[in-house]
């Protein structure tokens, strides 16, 4: 994990160090990006699609007002990795009172443990938890998912000897008769060339009609993952991926392939060896740690945001007055610190120097006082008088000078739209 | 089994003997030489390497005598890479050993969940059959019933067994193993460890501990023939650790493309000792280059 992070933040600063983002510097950059991918395990396939898309957006899309190419090439770049991880939505498993979860995958990707991890998570989270051994190939396995239901203090059942389907059916039922309400059923390791073990599989997932089946992949597989997962996933369909020893130096790009070929998302991700170690898998923020920018993700908002708020067609028209002054204001100062803000806007919001200068408490005063001011002022700035400024002033607590200040970095700001908006040919892409 | 890196191989070969090769064509070769390696799952840097390999050596070719490049170029390649590794045969060593009159001690190292127990009892019936006397040291006093699993395979393949339970001390656990096969004059001891990711630096830590204790006579790493580019790191890492004098890679049936024995031999240039082929005690084969190239390039 470790290792791929160090390449993505590699990745990522030689964007921001690039000076101009051209076609050269966007296939530099990409090729990179295949060559980080393609050491974390992700198919050729899928690291040639995403590098295709990440190119094609750069210079089809249109720079949102106020960022710049560079940040679309990291929005670009950290979208569509998101995508590939299953979407911005996180996936939960379903988990229901009275629900059965089936755990499968080939041997030794930690399911009988991943069985357990799942257990303590939901026993935490007030569910009354219950773990079925299906296994009766693996020696041990039954001694092994006892020990650990013992130790989490969860109930246990198995049947050694007896075939998966049996065992299954009967543990429902005894678990059920104990109060149990989410089933936990451990299966034995299989794969795609065992086809005995895949029917078997199969069987016991029509006769156990588990509320889900969770196909649980080592992180250190390789490119073999994804004809796996298609494999168990025809058997049976897979509704979600526990990606397993992702504490390793592996990168669990593998993973991804599987995720393709099947739609199952990564609900969670087992960190470590203790019974604790799950994490629920949330896509943008591992993306965001992967890229070695925690502030990627606000960043990709932020920019979404401003879409929204620029309203770019009224400012085109030059039909920009306090109103939509305000309003950019307020979507700024709802977007985070004014600074950070102003970090991650090279070249835009220069257009106002003062308000660069100025920081958030200014922002805030300036907010205040279009606060006091009549939609009539807000919407013709002409129409403010000296009085009128008395007025205002007195009305948000400023003063008269900080009424001015304000009303003179509109003015400018105006200017410089109408100057922009003439020259990019209407489109508002400063700082390129 | 062997199917993809085989037609792989044989797609950068037809490649090789076509071209002219110009400069421009060699990159392209090296470039896709490098792709079609990582598709079988031969790690990145290890793939970029032998890719690199084939380029040179066309160019030496080229500037010597004109010779057209054939399939054969590629193969050379990987025979050199696996011409590194010191190959040998694991019992033949085994039975030499003991005739210095000590039971012969192989640790066996690995990753969670690659498949050490299961090896080592394939291992011991194997051993068993040649009229060997085993001993299994459970040593994995950590993974909840890793005892039991080794006690049912001792009790399966007929071999005894020495274990302290759990939390017990490995290295005192395999001490022990060793004192009881030399006490009833054991041939060999297998010490099986808990699985460990070589990122864990404290259970590295222990692992080099027992070594030290025990003073195996062979270290064997057991890894996943399904494993991508993670291969080479384990074997440098396990290796740099404890001094890897083999490796045994598992689950070879479960559809691998054999990438992962080329990436472990090309990290620490060690020999492959034997594959896993199922779930039978007697799914274990000894590993040869010839086999391996055989089935690459015929």
């Amino acid at each position: 994990m470790e290792e791929l992070r160090k390449g993505l933040a590699r990745i990522v600063s030689l964007i921001k160090r690039e000076p101009i983002i051209d076609r050269v510097a966007v296939k530099k950059t990409l090729r990179e990006l295949e060559r980080e991918l393609l050491k974390a395990d992700v198919s050729p396939d899928l690291v040639l699609e995403l590098t295709r898309k990440v190119e094609e957006r750069v210079f089809k899309e249109d720079v949102p007002p106020g960022f710049s190419r560079r940040e679309l090439l990291l929005r670009a770049l950290y979208e569509e990795l998101v995508n590939v991880l299953g979407g911005e939505n996180k996936h939960e498993l379903k988990v229901r009172k009275g629900g059965v979860l089936l755990l499968v995958g080939l041997q030794g990707s930690g399911k009988t443990t991943t069985a357990a991890k799942l257990a303590l998570y939901y026993k935490k989270r007030g569910f009354k938890v219950g773990l079925i051994c299906a296994d009766n190939y693996r020696p041990g396995a039954y001694e092994q998912l006892s020990q650990l239901a013992n130790s989490i203090g969860v109930e246990f059942y198995g049947l050694k000897g007896a075939p998966s389907v049996e065992v299954a059916l009967n543990g429902v039922e005894a678990l059920r008769a104990k109060g149990v309400e989410l089933i936990i059923v451990d299966t034995a390791g299989r794969h795609k060339e065992e086809k005995d073990l895949l029917n078997e599989m199969k069987e016991l997932v029509n006769s156990l009609k588990p509320d889900e089946v969770v196909l649980v992949l080592d992180a250190t597989i390789g490119k073999r993952a994804g004809a796996q997962a298609e494999a168990f996933h025809k058997v049976a369909p897979l509704g979600s991926i526990i990606l397993t020893k992702m504490d390793g130096s592996a990168r669990g790009g593998g993973a991804l392939a599987a995720v393709a070929k099947t739609g199952a998302k990564v609900i969670f991700i087992g960190v470590g060896e203790k019974l604790e170690e799950l994490d629920p898998f949330d896509p943008p923020s591992f993306v965001s740690r992967l890229l070695g920018m925690g502030d990627l993700k606000s960043l990709v908002d932020r920019m979404r945001k401003a879409q929204l708020v620029a309203q770019p067609d009224a400012l085109i028209r030059g039909r920009f007055t306090l109103l939509e002054f305000k309003q950019q204001l307020e979507g700024l100062s709802k977007m985070g610190p004014l600074r950070k803000i102003l970090e991650l806007l090279p070249g835009s919001y220069e257009i106002t120097p003062e308000l660069e200068k100025a920081g958030s408490e200014n922002v805030k005063k300036w907010i205040a006082i279009m606060n006091s001011m009549t939609r009539e002022e807000l919407a013709n700035p002409d129409t403010i008088t000296r009085s009128r400024i008395i007025r205002i002033a007195k009305g948000s607590g400023t003063s008269t000078k900080d009424v001015k200040n304000l009303l003179t970095t509109y003015k400018r700001t105006q200017k410089l739209l109408r100057q922009l908006s003439r020259s990019r040919g209407g489109r508002l892409i400063p700082g390129i | 089994m062997l199917e993809g890196l085989r037609r792989a191989l044989s797609k950068v070969a037809e490649m090789l003997s076509r071209t002219d090769l110009f400069s421009e064509d060699l990159e392209t070769i090296e470039r896709e030489a490098t792709m079609i390696l990582v598709e079988c799952d031969v790690a990145f840097e290890a793939a970029e390497a032998i890719a690199r390999l084939v380029r040179e050596e066309a160019l030496e070719r080229r500037a010597k005598s004109k010779q057209i490049v054939e399939q054969q170029l590629l193969k050379e390649v990987l025979i050199k890479l696996f011409e590194k590794a010191k190959w040998f045969n694991l019992e033949e060593a085994i039975i030499k050993v003991r005739r210095t009159g000590e039971p012969v001690k192989l640790l066996f190292v690995g990753p969670n969940g690659h498949g050490k127990t299961t090896t080592i009892a394939k291992l011991g019936y194997r051993l068993k059959r040649e009229g060997l006397s085993v001993v299994l040291a459970a040593a994995d006093t950590w993974r909840a019933g890793a005892f039991e699993q080794l006690k049912q395979h001792a009790s399966n393949i007929g071999v005894d067994i020495v274990g302290h339970g759990y939390g017990a001390d490995p290295a005192a656990v395999a001490f022990d193993a060793v004192a009881y096969a030399r006490k009833r004059d054991k041939d060999v001891v297998l010490i099986d460890t808990a699985g460990r990711l070589q990122t864990d630096i404290d259970l590295m830590e222990e692992l080099r501990k027992i070594a030290r204790v025990v003073k195996p006579d062979f270290k064997i790493f057991v890894g996943d023939a399904l494993t991508g580019n993670d291969a080479l790191y384990q074997a440098i890492t396990f290796n740099q650790y404890v001094g890897v004098d083999g490796g045994i890679l598992t689950k070879f049936d479960a559809d691998a493309k054999g990438g992962a024995a080329i990436s472990f031999v090309y990290a620490i240039e060690k020999p492959i000792l034997y594959v896993g082929t199922g779930q039978r005690y007697e799914d274990l084969q000894p590993f040869s280059v010839d086999w391996f190239l055989a089935r690459i390039f015929e």
